[in-house]
């Protein structure tokens, strides 16, 4: 047992927290901006930005990564763009990664900032413009520091979600050690082949750190609640 | 010298309904805007503030905030704006929701002196009275020393002494600043302490407009304001 600890690779868990991190941050980029238009735009396109936008809480990731696959790959006009352009391979690569994950785990960014928003004081943001500040002041300085609770979740649950990212991962990255062989997909190959002591080392050290993330959620939502109420 | 003339098709409680508002203020006069709920008194304010959009004019000291082809932004236009709701930004201090409109400290301090809050300044809003925060929303409004000061009913949701208490901040505000304002109230004695003039909205339109006395005594154009 204790041989199986020390020949432990944790190169698969910092390659997911990797993986994680770095969807994090580039989707809190683009996924603000859009939140922001969905909650406050009485546009006709809403609910139809809406449904593509939560396509990847419904579809078997075998299938979103199908088409991930079909539009990133070299033979395709946005993977070849990318290759001749900036010598990036998009399919097989961390690179890769990176983007599908960013499409996977969109929902569960861009939904909390939205209700987040959409449960503000209209008049508060008003406020904002009459005082002469610009949307992006507002966003900023107003609207976000007041949806912390739905700011935290939305970070935290889209990096707990890219961590536990599985179908997607396999299909766009393969399983290339250091590149694209994250903690699930070592999981699932030390499965085949019956390697079970470390599977569930593996299994366990996944399952506490989720449950972790999910506990810090619900307590800082809990809080926040607790504060809430006092006023 | 304000120049008011907005035309705005609204969808009221009673159906459809045209706003059609054509006014003069004089420079520093402290309107009250009465009438019934769904009257369009809201509309107007917001119109007012470049929060909805209308047709017409909007000319105030020569600039124009509404026109055929222009509407100024509501940053652009020179506006203190009092919500009902106080809309204050909670996750700043007293303070904090100053300094946000102005970097004025000296103009902040003395705000919140006139109005008894200089105790309070450090403390975060969201743990103040209705009382108090209407007086910080107030203030803010100050901060930006608008040439219009506009209030929707800033006083209703407030309790009897509560509400005495900040009809005589306004006053006192008003008097030292001299702030052309108008104020959205249904209450009489609220318009007799404070009012140049009384508009009566009705249905869109402004049916009278008077001095207090004119208005509550004089005519019986509007007896329903004495009743509620």
């Amino acid at each position: 047992m204790w041989d199986t600890f020390n020949a432990l690779n944790l190169a698969p868990f910092v390659l997911s927290f990797k993986l994680a991190a770095l969807t994090t941050i580039i989707l809190f980029v683009l996924a603000l901006p859009f939140a922001w238009y969905l909650s406050q735009t009485h546009s006709k396109s809403k609910p139809f930005l809406e449904a593509i936008t939560a396509l990847p809480i419904v579809l078997p990731p075998s299938v979103l990564g199908f088409y991930i696959l079909v539009v990133l790959s070299p033979n395709a006009a946005v993977g070849s763009f990318f290759e001749d352009l900036f010598g990036v391979k998009l399919v097989f690569s961390f690179t890769g990664l990176v983007v599908a994950s960013c499409f996977y785990s969109l929902p569960f960014m861009v939904q909390p900032l939205q209700s987040g928003f959409e449960s503000l004081n209209k008049h508060m943001l008003e406020a904002s413009y009459l005082a002469g500040k610009s949307r992006l002041q507002t966003v900023l300085k107003v609207a976000l520091p007041n949806i912390k609770p739905s700011l935290i979740t939305a970070l935290i649950i889209t990096f707990a979600h890219t961590v536990g990212e599985f179908g997607v991962v396999l299909m766009i990255g393969g399983s290339i050690p250091g590149e694209t062989k994250v903690a699930s997909v070592a999981i699932y190959e030390m499965v085949e082949v019956m390697e079970y002591g470390t599977a569930h080392i593996y299994s366990a050290i996944m399952l506490l750190m989720s449950f972790i993330v999910l506990l810090m959620v619900y307590v800082f939502q809990h809080q926040q609640k607790k504060r809430g109420d006092f006023r | 010298m304000i120049d008011i003339k907005i035309q705005k098709n609204l969808h009221g409680s009673h159906g459809d309904m045209d706003l059609d508002v054509n006014m003069h203020i004089a420079q520093g006069e402290f309107i009250v805007l009465m009438g019934e709920s769904g009257s369009g008194k809201t509309t107007l304010l917001r119109v007012m503030a470049g929060l909805e959009q209308a047709q017409g004019n909007v000319e105030v000291e020569g600039v124009t905030w509404l026109g055929s082809h222009k509407m100024l932004p509501p940053q652009q236009r020179e506006i203190g704006f009092v919500f009902q709701d106080y809309a204050l930004f909670d996750n700043m201090s007293v303070e904090e929701n100053l300094h946000f409109v102005n970097d004025d400290k000296a103009l902040a301090k003395q705000l919140l002196t006139m109005t008894q809050l200089s105790g309070l300044a450090t403390r975060n809003v969201k743990g103040l009275s209705g009382g108090q925060k209407q007086r910080v929303s107030l203030c803010r409004a100050m901060m930006k020393k608008p040439k219009l000061l506009l209030m929707d009913e800033p006083l209703s949701a407030l309790d009897p002494a509560m509400r005495e208490n900040l009809k005589e901040e306004i006053r006192k505000l008003h008097k030292t600043f001299g702030t052309t304002t108008i104020m959205v109230s249904h209450d009489t004695d609220v318009s007799y302490h404070l009012a140049d003039r009384v508009w009566v909205l009705d249905q869109g339109k402004v049916i009278a407009d008077g001095s207090p006395k004119e208005i509550f005594v004089e005519t019986h154009k509007v007896t329903y304001t004495l009743n509620t």
